[in-house]
C-alpha cells in the first residue's frame, strides 16, 4: 500500500512528498527530516521570501507613481487640485488609483475578479441558451444556422480556447514532422540535401511565421466561411515548434544500434517490418523527447501568436487588458502570466510522462 | 590448407581477401584465406585480437562486404545476409522493446511464412525452454540479466534452423560462472541439432570443450591460418570427462604455445 503510492509519487514526478511519506510512517526520522527541510520547507520559505520582495518594489513603485501623479497635478492645474488628487488618492478611490507594478494583494484580487467575472458570464451564456433553445431547434428544423452566443469570453473561456489552438498546433507539428523525420533519417542523401531547409526555417521568429502563414492562408480561405485567425494561429504554431520534434526524429531514426540493423539484415526483414518493428521502436525515446520540446515551444509561441493574430486565447487577453488600462489590468495581466506559466509546467509534466510509458529504457 | 573428402562441404572460403580502406592506403586484414567447414562440425577459430576473426565472421554472415575471393555455402556463393547464417553477436543485440518471445518469433515469422501461429508459437517456446527460459517468455528483453539475454540469443538462432550457426565471442562479455552454464546449453542444443558452427573465442578451454577442429589464425596483417587442431573427444562431452582426458591438456598445450608466439 505505502510503496504503491511512493510509486505513483515517483511517476507523477511529486518524489518531494516521499520523505513526508516515510517521516509519517516513522522511518529514519533524522534523514528525512533533512531531506523534507531542503525539499519542501526551503521552496515554501522561497516563495515567501519572493512573495515578500515583490511586495515591497510594488510599494515602491507605487509611491513613486503617487508623488509623480499630485507633482504633475500641481503643476498643471495648481495646489488645489493636487491636493483633492492627493486625498482622492490615499481614500483608495479606484478612479484615480496610481497605475503601477500591482501587488500580490492586487493580483488576488484580480484573480478574484476573474473567477467572479467567469460566473457571470457563464451564467449569461446559460440564460441565453435557454432562451434560444426553442428558436434555435425551430431555426434547425427549417436548416438555417442557430444562433450563437456572442457575447464577451470570460477569462476561463480564453484558457480554453489557448489550449484547443496549442493542441492543434501540436498535432499538426507531429503530423508534419514524425513522418518527415523519418523519411530524412532513413535517406541520408536526403538528409544532406534537405538540410538547409531546417537550419533556415528553424530559428524563424514565430511573429515572421504568423505573417507567411496569414499571407497563404487569406488567399486559400477567402470564401470559406470559418475562424481564419484561429487556423492561422494554429498551423504557425505548429511551424513554429515543429523542429525539434523533426531533427529529434531524424537523429533517432538514422543512428539505431548498428547491431539492431545487423538483425535486421540477418532476419532478412522486409522494409516495412524494418522501419516499424526495429528503426522506430528503437527512435521512439528521442521521438518522445522531441515531442516533449515541440509542445513547451508551441505554448511558448502560442501566446505571443494569439497576440498578434488577434485570435482569442490567453494572448489577446493580455494584450487587450494591456490596451484597456482599466486600474485593475495590470494585476490581470500578472494573474494571466501565472496561468500561463502554471499550464506550461502542467503539459511538460504530462508530455514527461507520456515519455516515461513509452521509453523502454528508463524502466528499472 | 585441409581437405575434406569424407563428407560434404557445407560452408568453404575461397581466396578470400579483406582490405579496410584507410587514408594512408588500404589495410589488408586478411588475404587468400582458404578454410572448409564440413556439415555438422563444429569449428572454432582462435587468435590474438585485432588479427581478423570477427572480419571473417561478419564476412560469412554476408554483413561486411568482401574485398575479393568467395564463400560459398552449400557450394552456392552467399549474397548478403540471411537467416541460413544465423548469427550470435557478443552483445546479445535483442530488441529491448519486445519480450523474449517476441524477440525469437520475429525470425521465426521469417523463415516459416506458411507456418501457423500456434507452430511457430510452439517453434519459439521450444528453443527458449531448451535453453532454460520457460519460465521467462513474456519477460521484456530489457527485464533480463545479461546472461539471460544470452540464452535467448542463442535460442533465436537456433530457431531459424540455419545452415551455418555464426558465434563471436558469444560468452566474451559473461562472467566465468555464466561462460560455462551457456557453454553447456549451447552443446546441449547444438548435439540435438547438429547444425554446422563457426566459433570465435578468446577462450582456449572453451574452443576445446566446445568443438571438431580449432583453427588458429597468425597475426594480421595478412592474416592467415597457421595452425589446426583436431579434438578428438568423443561426443556428447561432458565437462569433467572431457577436463579428466589425458589428451585435453595435450591440445591445450598446443592452442597455448601457437598463440604465445
Ligand atoms: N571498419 C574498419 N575499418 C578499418 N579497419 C578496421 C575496421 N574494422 C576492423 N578493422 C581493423 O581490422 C583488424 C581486424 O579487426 P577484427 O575486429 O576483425 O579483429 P578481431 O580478431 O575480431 O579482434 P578481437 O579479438 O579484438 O575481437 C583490426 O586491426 C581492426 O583495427
Ligand atoms: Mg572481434
Amino acid at each position: 500500500m505505502g510503496r504503491k503510492i511512493l510509486n505513483s509519487f515517483h511517476w507523477l514526478g511529486f518524489s518531494f512528498l516521499e520523505p513526508l511519506v516515510r517521516l509519517i510512517r516513522g522511518e529514519e526520522p533524522k534523514k528525512n527530516g533533512l531531506i523534507i527541510f531542503r525539499k519542501v520547507i526551503v521552496p515554501i520559505a522561497s516563495v515567501l521570501l519572493f512573495l515578500g520582495v515583490c511586495n515591497y518594489f510594488a510599494h515602491y513603485l507605487y509611491a513613486v507613481e503617487r508623488e509623480r501623479k499630485i507633482e504633475k497635478t500641481l503643476a498643471t492645474q495648481g495646489e488645489e487640485a493636487a491636493l483633492a488628487m492627493q486625498e482622492c488618492i490615499d481614500s483608495g478611490d479606484l478612479s484615480c488609483k496610481p497605475n503601477s507594478l500591482p501587488s500580490p494583494g492586487d493580483v488576488w484580487n484580480g484573480a478574484v475578479t476573474l473567477i467572479e467575472d467567469h460566473k457571470t458570464i457563464s451564467a449569461d451564456k446559460e440564460a441565453f441558451r435557454e432562451k434560444t433553445a426553442g428558436i434555435n431547434a425551430k431555426r434547425k428544423a427549417q436548416g438555417k444556422e442557430p444562433i450563437t452566443y456572442t457575447g464577451r469570453p470570460s477569462f476561463v473561456d480564453q484558457i480554453m480556447t489557448s489550449l484547443e489552438t496549442v493542441f492543434a498546433g501540436f498535432l499538426l507539428a507531429a503530423l508534419l514532422a514524425i513522418p518527415a523525420g523519418i523519411v530524412l533519417g532513413l535517406s541520408e542523401t536526403l538528409r544532406t540535401a534537405l538540410n538547409w531547409v531546417i537550419q533556415i526555417f528553424k530559428p524563424v521568429s514565430p511573429v515572421v511565421w504568423l505573417l507567411l502563414v496569414s499571407m497563404v492562408v487569406k488567399t486559400i480561405l477567402a470564401s470559406a466561411d470559418m475562424d481564419k485567425s484561429f487556423v492561422i494561429s494554429f498551423i504557425s504554431v505548429g511551424l513554429c515548434s515543429m523542429w525539434a520534434t523533426l531533427v529529434n526524429t531524424a537523429m533517432g531514426v538514422s543512428s539505431v544500434d548498428k547491431d539492431y540493423l545487423n538483425v535486421s539484415k540477418v532476419l532478412r526483414l522486409g522494409v516495412f517490418s524494418n522501419v516499424f518493428k526495429v528503426i522506430l521502436p528503437s527512435s521512439i525515446p528521442l521521438i518522445f523527447t522531441g515531442l516533449r520540446i515541440t509542445l513547451s515551444v508551441a505554448w511558448m509561441v502560442l501566446i505571443a501568436i494569439e497576440l498578434l493574430a488577434q485570435s482569442p486565447g490567453l494572448g489577446s487577453f493580455v494584450w487587450e487588458e494591456f490596451q484597456n488600462g482599466a486600474n485593475d489590468s495590470n494585476a490581470k495581466i500578472i494573474v494571466a502570466m501565472f496561468v500561463i506559466g502554471g499550464i506550461g509546467f502542467a503539459l511538460d509534466r504530462m508530455m514527461m510522462l507520456v515519455q516515461k510509458a513509452v521509453s523502454y529504457e528508463s524502466r528499472a | 590448407m585441409e581437405i575434406v573428402t569424407d563428407t560434404k562441404v557445407m560452408l568453404e572460403c575461397k581466396d578470400l581477401t579483406k582490405a579496410y580502406p584507410t587514408p594512408t592506403g588500404d589495410f589488408v586484414v586478411l588475404e587468400d584465406f582458404q578454410l572448409q567447414v564440413k556439415e555438422e562440425e563444429f569449428i572454432s577459430i582462435i587468435g590474438h585480437s585485432g588479427c581478423g576473426k570477427s572480419t571473417l565472421l561478419t564476412m560469412v554472415a554476408g554483413l561486411n562486404e568482401i574485398t575479393a575471393g568467395q564463400v560459398l555455402l552449400d557450394e552456392v556463393p552467399i549474397n548478403g545476409a540471411g537467416p541460413d547464417r544465423a548469427v550470435v553477436f557478443q552483445s546479445p543485440s535483442l530488441f529491448p522493446w519486445m519480450t523474449a518471445l517476441e524477440n525469437v518469433m520475429i525470425g521465426v515469422k521469417q523463415v516459416f511464412p506458411h507456418a501457423t501461429k500456434a507452430q511457430r508459437n510452439d517453434i519459439c517456446k521450444y528453443y527458449l525452454s531448451k535453453v532454460g527460459l520457460a519460465d521467462a517468455f513474456h519477460k521484456k528483453a530489457i527485464d533480463l540479466s545479461q546472461g539471460m539475454k544470452q540464452r535467448v540469443g542463442i535460442a533465436r538462432a537456433f530457431a531459424l534452423k540455419p545452415k551455418v550457426l555464426l558465434l563471436d565471442e558469444p560468452f566474451g562479455m559473461l562472467d566465468s560462472m555464466t561462460r560455462v552454464e551457456l557453454q553447456d546449453v549451447l552443446i546441449d542444443v547444438w548435439s540435438k541439432e547438429k547444425i554446422t558452427a563457426i566459433m570465435v573465442t578468446h577462450d582456449v578451454d572453451e574452443a576445446i570443450f566446445l568443438s571438431d577442429r580449432v583453427i588458429m589464425m597468425t597475426s594480421g596483417p595478412y592474416a592467415k591460418v597457421g595452425d589446426v587442431a583436431h579434438i578428438k573427444l568423443k561426443r556428447p562431452r561432458e565437462r569433467h570427462t572431457v577436463v579428466e582426458h589425458p589428451n585435453f591438456y595435450k591440445y591445450r598445450q598446443h592452442l597455448l604455445t601457437f598463440l604465445d608466439h
